[in-house]
């Protein structure tokens, strides 16, 4: 049998470069004369901008320190064991890097088995054990934890979750079997499945007491110093911890039945991790507390299981790829000029006063803090425009988002003009937001660029004009960019920046540096028709039109694309965008490619017909989508009928296609900006790591383009 | 419009374990801040029934005020605390008396009714900030000779001292400090120490300081149990060739925090607050800058003739020992005994240490527990030495008086 030491000495092998963590043991008198205690300190050496993780090597550390600890407790030389972090990090869980190498399921059984190894012995221990959770807890981390007898937690504790749903993967460290068997099934599967599937949604240190995953909380300004406290009161007995009573009938069911409720919404059965988790969860029913000796060893090896199934998987890799994406990529965009050449923007222009031009005047003094001043065509207009935006600083006032003073300097910033030249004579950066249409957008730039000093960059929210025509009648052209916001503004993060024909360096690092500041994740695109989320969504929506047109049902239309755990159906979407608009968009595109995109005639008449959508909502059907009689009345279908499976791949056909097109064009620099931009602009899957990661997996792209879209290794196990 | 003074009360005190200022102390890798910081908060565990908004004022003294013992330690301490806004605060700086300052500045506001409680404490990190950090005298001090130069040096001062009044022999001193030692160990024994201590968490990230992580100080780290004559015998004298001072009868080079509420009487029992001392006069008083050791006794004379007492009516003495001579010229002044039961009970700075504009604090509540132990004694003082040359002394009366009269001699003798 190979010990635990040897296990990891081989995993180690396989991670050279792992950041380790050390387990350092130091002893202390508690107070109240409770004895000698030793507490570990899980440190990698580095400030807290580098969180404590658990690799292999890590790992042994902790095995050695608990190997000290061990002997100690036994001799009766120490009364107990704590374990806690450096200054603001507790343990941020498994080294994501370390998991990325592993290429074999044995190796991957390897880590999952070491991890439970090392862990599981601090249950065993002669004498009690108490996390103390000082700082960030994330997975592995907040694990180490569970196997110990008691927990406190930080009043200032910013971030505590399990992750690994969200990631591809499951809490496979005893989370799974530990967790629901401390605070109940119900909230484990909120902790494990639906914090994870939603956008990992992190816990305070509040809610984790309340929760009960923490016997107590303790603020930060002397957050150990009272948990060691509150311990000597435990091991003198003068404090009794109560944990609730386990329901391990029906209600243990209907928990996993929930968590199942809610990873279908969230992913509808397209990635396993989610499942995995729930049958752990299921099968930890019956397991009694830790403390009471149940048989650990098989729960846990059905972690370890999941864990070397999930991490040998494409899914896994796919979250991690976007895990990269957003973490990585996101903050150094692909192409960006040199952020030197960027000019100060200490004012800023918005042309029009519509609704879009007020969400942006919003985000721009809310942001960059600076003056914001709309333009219109008459005052009315920009009254209302002005208003609309000191409505919504309100609403931040009133949701305590803002203070007075905030609010009261946001106001300020934000006002409105009717003579252009006043307004943007001293602007750095004049954003347009007025109709889609060439000739108007062309002769608001004339305008704007007679008025604004020199230096001043002129951007375009166009989502489907061609930048370079817009800029090509004026002096200076080099100072337009392309600016393309995602609706709600406020909410999604993605930023296109487009790059026209003449664009130079200092205008596009400007762009870039006002889309930091403006917190988006700004992805360099070419002037290329719709860009790059329109364009993709476009086709993606046209395809299902075509086989709704040509006799497919809309359900098995529907249904069909599911398994890409898009945030809302395609049918949905186009309510939300607005039929009109779709319609719009997909007749630009048909100029653009009439090879490729259509224009349906049965969305043309939806349209026509004034109807704001497919579907109609009732209460006495809970509000579910039900297709409009009225529509299905206008809808003119063929006579082919296709399965879901045979729509999904004619709609993944399409959708691979044109991303080999838009690559071959150069669009964008790699597939990855494709992913970046789905994720960040349409909520399309982390999980499925946006779409091409999954479209290389299911063979689409090699099927459609002859070639996979992401070298080997990028998100999936490496050769 | 005539008022009246009103009476002030040492409500509470607490402390952090006292360390050893260097690289191998227990607080190398601790701010100063966060000392105070823990002591303000264990006061306001400690007492409950205290709205925190109800403090008036926080004044904390540190004789380096920069780095983490500057930014208006006060204010930035109380935020840091965890106090509301509302509260203000303040830096103060008497050297050795900073915290006896803060008490006693803050008494002077309370019973004027500027305030209605405060608090007042203090700080020194002296391994973050050694003696002398920054210090730039003026040269008109050497040149116009206005004080000698070992005024600076405060070992040199004692050093001074012996020389001024010289049957107060090293031999005395190093008696004198052995007492301490002794005596501090018994406090410790009886639990006496510790009830005032805040614990406090530590971090070490030095394998050759000892163990590496995080750990919790306890108790004072300073204390020498079991010294001896023979111990201390041998030891340099570091201040001067064949000189008398020695590390083992003078106070260490340390890092600590305390931290006092000090309230109007009526408001303390109106809001239900323990009254464990009731200050009855205080008075700071300036010597040779060479012999500031000697500071106390013009500080004591002082305040006993403004209270109209005399040194016999004072039951309990807490005198800083900076340095056993200065300790011992006080007791010679008075011809009370090297050894007299009244004298720091507890033991004193040459065991637990001096964290210099700390230590004030700490003096008075050792003193408020032997009230609360002895209430035959009606009257005592603690007492300092300053560096600079002078002296502070606060007169206190013990609120669990009984007797009818003022009690030591039937007590202690």
């Amino acid at each position: 049998m190979t010990t635990t030491a040897e296990l990891l000495k081989g995993a180690a092998e396989l991670f050279p470069d792992e950041v380790v963590t050390q387990a350092h043991v130091r002893h202390l008198d508690l107070p109240k004369g409770a004895g000698r205690f030793a507490l570990i300190t899980l440190d990698n050496g580095l400030d807290h901008t580098k969180p404590t993780t658990f690799g292999p090597q890590s790992l042994a550390h902790l095995n050695v320190a608990i190997d000290q600890v061990e002997k100690e407790a036994a001799d009766g030389g120490i009364v107990g064991v704590g374990i806690t972090g450096k200054p603001f990090i507790f343990a941020v869980g498994a080294d994501l890097k370390g998991v990325e190498l592993l290429k074999r399921h044995e190796d991957a059984l390897a880590i999952g088995k070491g991890g439970h190894d090392v862990f599981t012995r601090l249950s065993g221990l002669a004498v009690p054990t108490f996390a103390y959770y000082n700082g960030a807890a994330m997975g592995g981390g907040v694990e180490v934890g569970l196997h110990c007898s008691y927990r406190t937690v930080s009043k200032a504790l910013p971030a505590f979750s399990l992750p690994e749903v969200f990631l591809g993967l499951v809490p496979g460290w005893g989370g799974c079997v530990l967790l629901p068997n401390l605070i109940g099934p119900d909230r484990a599967v909120s902790v494990i499945i639906e914090n994870s599937l939603n956008q990992n949604k992190q816990l305070k240190g509040e809610q984790v007491f309340d929760l009960g995953i923490a016997d107590a909380l303790f603020e930060g300004a002397d957050f150990l110093e009272q948990s060691l406290i509150w311990t000597a009161s435990v091991l003198t007995g003068e404090t009794e911890v109560a944990r609730p009573e386990l329901d391990r009938g029906a209600a243990w069911d209907e928990a996993v039945a929930r968590g199942k409720a809610v990873a279908d919404g969230k992913v509808h059965g397209a990635a396993p991790a989610a499942y995995r988790a729930l049958d752990i969860i299921a099968a930890a029913k019956n397991a009694g507390s830790a403390r009471e000796g149940f048989d650990t060893e098989t729960l846990f090896a059905l972690e370890n299981v999941a864990l070397a199934d999930l991490i040998m998987g494409g899914e896994l890799r796919s979250g991690l790829y976007a895990f990269h994406l957003v973490q990585k990529r996101a903050k150094r965009p692909a192409g960006a000029p040199d952020k030197a050449l960027a000019r100060p923007v200490t004012k800023v222009g918005v042309v029009g006063a519509g609704l879009m031009a007020s969400q942006l005047a919003l985000l721009f003094a809310r942001r960059l803090e600076v003056p914001v001043v709309l333009t219109d065509i008459d005052q009315a207009r920009i009254d209302k425009g002005v208003e609309y935006v000191h409505g919504e600083i309100d609403k931040l006032l009133l949701k305590g988002r803002v203070n007075q003073d905030k609010a009261n300097r946001l106001k300020g910033l934000v006002t409105g003009h009717l003579d252009k030249a006043a307004a943007f004579g001293d602007a750095d950066f004049v954003i347009e937001a007025v109709f889609e249409e060439m000739g108007v957008k062309q002769q608001v730039f004339a305008e704007v660029e007679a008025v604004v000093p020199e230096h001043a960059i002129l951007a375009t929210n166009t989502s489907s004009l061609s930048v370079t025509e817009m800029a090509s009648k004026l002096k200076n052209p080099e100072r337009v960019v392309g600016f393309h916001f995602f609706n709600p503004v406020a909410i999604l993060p993605l930023l296109e920046i487009v790059r026209a024909e003449k664009t130079d360096d200092a205008s596009l690092a400007t762009a870039f540096a006002v889309a930091k500041s403006l917190k988006k994740t700004a992805v360099l695109v070419k002037d290329a028709p719709a860009f790059v989320v329109n364009r993709i969504l476009t086709r993606f929506m046209g395809e299902i039109q075509n086989v709704i047109d040509e006799g497919t049902s809309v359900a098995v239309a529907e249904k069909a694309v599911e398994p890409l755990g898009l945030p809302m159906s395609p049918l949905v979407l186009l309510e939300l965008v607005g039929p009109a608009i779709g319609l719009h968009v997909s007749e630009t595109l048909h100029g653009a490619f009439p090879e490729r995109f259509t224009v349906s005639p049965n969305l043309k008449a939806v349209v026509d017909a004034g109807k704001r959508g497919f579907y109609v909502y009732s209460a006495e059907n809970g509000f579910k989508p039900e297709l409009d009689p009225e529509v299905a009345a206008l809808l003119q279908q063929g006579d082919a009928v296709l399965t879901e499976e045979q729509v999904r791949d004619r709609v993944l056909d399409a959708v691979a296609q044109e991303i080999g097109l838009m690559l071959d064009e150069g669009v964008v620099a790699e597939a990855q900006d494709i992913d970046l931009c789905l994720i960040t602009g349409a909520g399309w899957p982390f999980h499925l790591g946006g779409i091409t990661p999954y479209l290389d997996r299911a063979g689409v792209s090699e099927r459609v383009t002859g070639k996979k879209f992401l070298a080997p290794g990028l998100a999936s196990v490496p050769a | 419009m005539p008022r009246t003074a009103r009476d002030v009360v040492f409500v509470d005190g607490v402390r952090t374990p006292f360390g050893k200022a260097g690289p191998k102390g227990i607080y190398h890798e601790t701010r100063a801040d966060d000392l105070v910081v823990k002591c303000i908060r264990e006061l306001l565990r400690r007492n409950p029934d205290l709205d925190p908004a109800k403090i008036d004022e926080v004044a904390l003294a540190a004789t380096t005020q920069i780095g983490d013992q500057g930014l208006t330690l006060g204010r930035t301490a109380g935020i840091l605390a965890g106090l509301p806004q509302s509260v203000p605060g303040f830096s103060i700086d008497r050297m050795c008396a900073g915290a006896m300052t803060a008490v006693t500045s803050i008494a002077g506001g309370v019973s004027f009714g500027a305030y209605d409680i405060a608090v007042a404490g203090g700080v020194e990190h002296m391994g973050r900030h050694p003696m002398g950090e920054g210090v730039d005298p003026n040269p008109r001090f050497v040149s116009e000779k206005l004080v000698d130069q070992s005024a600076l040096f405060m070992g040199m001062t004692a050093e001074n001292l012996h020389d001024r009044l010289p049957h107060l022999t090293k031999e005395r001193a190093d008696a004198y400090a052995v007492r301490s030692q002794e005596k501090a160990a018994k406090a410790y024994a009886n639990g006496q120490i510790q009830a005032d201590l805040v614990p406090v968490s530590v971090r070490r990230t030095n394998a050759e300081a000892g163990e590496i992580g995080w750990g919790l100080a306890t108790a004072d780290e300073p204390m020498r149990p079991g010294t001896t004559l023979e111990n201390l015998a041998g030891l340099k004298t570091p201040f001067r060739p064949h000189g008398r001072v020695t590390a083992g009868n003078a106070a260490g080079l340390n890092d600590g925090a305390t931290a006092s509420l000090i309230a109007a009487e009526d408001v303390a029992r109106e809001l239900g607050l323990p009254v464990k001392m009731r200050l009855v006069d205080y008075a700071f008083a300036g010597v040779e800058p060479e012999v500031m050791g000697i500071g106390p006794v013009p500080a004591t004379e002082k305040a006993l003739a403004k209270a109209g007492l005399t040194i016999d009516d004072i039951g309990l003495f807490e005198i800083n020992e900076a340095f056993a001579v200065q300790v011992l010229s006080l007791l010679d002044h008075y011809g009370i005994a090297d050894d007299d039961p009244r004298v720091n009970q507890y033991g004193g700075a040459i065991a637990f240490g001096h964290p210099l504009a700390s230590s004030g604090v700490r003096l008075m509540t050792q003193l408020a527990r032997q009230f609360e132990e002895q209430p035959h004694v009606r009257y005592g003082i603690t007492t300092m030495c300053v560096g600079f040359g002078m002296g502070g002394t606060v007169i206190w009366e013990n609120p669990h008086w009984s007797g009818a009269t003022n009690g030591h001699r039937e007590g202690n003798k």
